[in-house]
């Protein structure tokens, strides 16, 4: 157990911090959350300054573009990006920690040349379309379907809750290629497949959320014509070429955050100062308890990440420990918030209120905290399936 | 003792369930949430009158005045289903000011009004004429509630009562984005004059206007709080994953579960608070009705999974009010402090 850096980390972390004061100033404005084209080239155009700069896919293999750099050096990458108030990964988000990743582990040559430097530049936005009305939590009984004709998928069937779909260039899909029977079980018959998103037969109608912005869309698919050369992984296996997507988000994806949690509170601290209420024995203590469970998380992190170091990359099940603590962390973070802004946590038009509304879906999306809970005991502990 | 609802009182209940589902169905809530802000921000005057003529606001105004001459459990239970269905407005206010109404009549005046005309507007509040609105200038400084489209504002001090025309709170307050789309809310600066270091008085018409109000919010909140346990149980019930209804996974169950035993249990000190006014129970009542409220919400909002996370589902309305009655009257640190001074208190009390 050692938590000291190496001095090639602390030589890396110094390089990191100069570049980032030099870069972050040249940033334009930051649009407004309901400009998505606007919000599109924003962080397009930061993921273009990171990948200029040689940060683009800092923990990428080198023959997917990536710089090769350990596990360490990206979470001190992820770390001083965000202590520094860079951008977060934003519309990049699949194509970086998602459809990136897995074209990068399964892809054949020709397609990691054919996606992985877009995604890398800045220049291709992808989205993740796994969900659909009936199959939610239980994914895998999923039924929009792609049948073969000589050399191209057409598939037909409907998304729902696929965030950026409306920004996209490409989709990494789920379809069923084979019907579910006695043969084969439902997560058989499954395949990935990247999806242009301006194909033929491709409709999005954009979904109103909770916070009165429309971040997710629904989408109808009417026999898109997918060639089979955007297959990525083989026929059927798609399920397992998926899990290695999904660990991959319940992994590193919320590090950003992370740090993100520990700064939001000291600001609460500083605000509850200002107006009063840290007066409030209750209040005070209550952002105590906070600051453990932020640090806890950061080295829960810590700890996931030296272990991913050890055993070669592909991040396990404990991220769905993590995972589980931090979507109850983040939302009791900004129950907090309200308490701290008073009468002002009705104002929609605070900060912390918008954070706090959209908090809301963390213990749903990429996972419920059911089926987290489900995961952690069967597969971590061991105990029976059950119903 | 037969602490169980009379038989008047529940077809009092059942009236009122009856008359929103007519007046206030699903699809005007919606209309309400759905269209332009500023559409939202206006209510519905006709309704308001509607509600008026069916007694909801002259519930407690002797019949001498003109009232129903019932108490406040009968006010609980009314409200109680105006927050089931999200009945959108300052219908605590506009309650308590034709309350007020009934005491003129009876012979008083509204303290700290001189106007005659508003005489005239706390009388109009009994029919539904009038919209009042509340500025609780005792307590946690509260945002008022739908300020633009108010005629008076029921303004409590920490001892003192008054009715204000709207307009005259109004130029001296401005609109935020109110996080409930259904509730137009305006910030107020303190207005020193009126304010009392020693917090607002325990005893008075106004502690009294107070208490009454934090009830009957209360009330709303379990009419909330009830709802959302039906919706989660109804999604429960027929959303399907894993080839069996969600409803048949413990996880889910204990969820449900839980949401009943907040709603009932704060139903149950809701009720007993409106038999004995006592500030104790009132206390209790808006602390654990406040929770189950924002609670629940938040559970049903868990059950619905992605759906939850809409704008589409009403799931989230509960939400939002639920924050913004929260905010009401006594806030949770008023009602513990409340709580624990009963307990170290030498009045004697039993449970
Ligand atoms: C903001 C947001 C963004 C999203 N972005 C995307 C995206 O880009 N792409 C994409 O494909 N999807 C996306 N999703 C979808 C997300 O992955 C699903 O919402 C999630 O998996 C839950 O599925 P569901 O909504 O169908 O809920 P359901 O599966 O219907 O769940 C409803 C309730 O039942 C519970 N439940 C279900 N099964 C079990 C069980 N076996 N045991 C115990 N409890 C159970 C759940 O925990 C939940 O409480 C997004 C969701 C949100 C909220």
């Amino acid at each position: 157990m050692d938590l000291a850096f190496t001095e090639d980390e602390e030589d890396f972390r110094h390089r990191l911090r100069a570049w980032l004061a030099d870069a972050l100033p040249m940033l334009p404005d930051r649009p407004h959350p309901a400009d998505w084209p606007g919000r599109r080239a924003y962080d397009c155009g930061w993921q273009r300054m990171l990948h200029d700069a040689g940060y683009a896919g800092l923990h990428w293999p080198k023959d997917a573009g990536g710089q090769g750099a350990t596990p360490t050096q990206h979470l001190i990458f992820l770390e001083e990006t965000e202590r520094a108030g860079a951008p977060y990964v934003g519309a990049g988000f699949v194509g970086l920690l998602h459809a990136g990743p897995t074209i990068a582990a399964e892809g054949a040559a020709e397609q990691r040349a054919r996606w992985l430097p877009p995604i890398l530049r800045g220049d291709e936005v992808w989205c993740q379309g796994f969900s659909e009305p009936d199959a939610g939590s239980d994914l895998a009984s999923l039924r929009t379907r792609a049948v073969r004709d000589g050399d191209t998928y057409v598939v037909s069937g409907s998304k729902i809750w696929t965030s950026h779909a409306e920004i996209a260039d490409w989709c990494e899909l789920l379809v069923r290629t084979a019907p579910v029977n006695a043969d084969t079980p439902k997560h058989r018959g499954i395949t990935w497949l990247a999806m242009p998103m301006d194909a033929p037969g491709v409709t999005v109608r954009p979904l109103r959320t909770l916070a009165g912005t429309a971040e997710f869309a629904e989408m109808f698919l009417d026999e898109v014509r997918v060639p089979v050369t955007h297959r990525v992984g083989e026929e059927n296996d798609g399920w397992r070429v998926t899990m290695v997507t999904l660990s991959f988000e319940r992994g590193t994806a919320f590090v950003g955050e992370v740090v993100a949690c520990r700064r939001v509170l000291e600001a609460l601290a500083r605000t509850a100062k200002a107006n009063g209420r840290w007066d409030d024995t209750v209040l005070r203590r209550r952002l105590g308890r906070l600051a453990a469970e932020c640090a806890a998380l950061w080295r829960l992190t810590q700890w996931n990440v030296s272990e991913a170091q050890r055993t070669g990359g592909v991040p396990g099940v404990g991220g769905s420990v993590f995972k589980l603590r931090f979507s109850q962390v983040r939302q009791e973070l900004y129950e907090a918030a309200a308490e701290v802004l008073g009468p002002d946590a009705l104002d929609a038009g605070q900060e912390w209120v918008a954070d706090r509304l959209s908090s809301l879906s963390y213990t749903i999306a990429a996972g419920t905290s059911q089926i987290q809970r489900n995961i952690v005991a069967e597969r971590i502990l061991g105990l029976p399936k059950g119903r | 003792m037969d602490f169980q609802l009379t038989d008047d009182q529940r077809a009092l209940r059942a009236g009122m369930r009856e008359l929103l589902e007519r007046r206030f169905p699903r699809a005007r809530l919606r209309a309400v949430v759905d269209g332009d802000a500023e559409r939202g921000a206006e209510l519905d005057r006709a309704l308001w009158r509607k509600l008026g003529a069916a007694g909801l606001f002259a519930l407690r105004v002797p019949e001498s005045a003109g009232g129903v001459g019932l108490g406040l459990p009968e006010a609980v239970l009314a409200f109680e289903e105006a927050g089931r269905a999200l009945l959108p407005g300052p219908l605590v206010a506009t309650e308590l000011a034709a309350g007020l109404s009934g005491a003129l009549a009876a012979g008083g005046a509204v303290p700290g009004s001189s106007e005659a005309g508003l005489s005239g507007l706390a009388a109009g509040a009994v029919q539904g004429e009038t919209v009042v609105t509340a500025l609780d200038e005792g307590g946690a400084r509260a945002p008022v509630e739908h300020l633009a489209c108010a005629d008076a504002v029921l303004a409590l001090g920490p001892t003192t009562v008054g009715l204000i025309p709207a307009a005259e709170v109004a130029r001296a307050a401005e609109p935020i984005r109110s996080v409930d789309p259904a509730t137009p809310l305006h910030r107020t600066a303190p207005n020193r004059a009126r304010q009392d270091p020693a917090g607002p008085s325990r005893s008075g018409i106004a502690a009294r206007l107070r208490r009454e109000a934090a009830l009957l919010t209360a009330a709303q909140q379990l009419g909330s709080a009830s709802r959302t346990v039906e919706l989660a149980v109804d999604h429960a019930k027929r959303r399907t994953q894993f080839g069996r209804p969600i409803g048949a996974f413990q996880a889910v169950q204990h969820l449900c579960a839980q949401m009943l035993v907040r709603a009932e249990s704060s139903r149950s000190v809701v009720y007993a608070a409106a038999v004995t006014e006592d500030p104790g129970d009132i206390a209790a009542a808006k602390l654990l009705a406040d929770e189950a409220a924002v609670h629940n919400a938040r559970d049903c909002l868990q059950v619905h999974g992605g759906m939850g996370f809409t704008w589409e589902a009403d799931v989230h309305l509960h939400l939002k009010r639920a924050w913004v009655r929260a905010g009401q009257w006594q806030c949770a640190a008023a009602a513990e402090e409340e709580l624990a001074a009963g307990l170290v208190s030498t009045v004697e009390t039993c449970l």
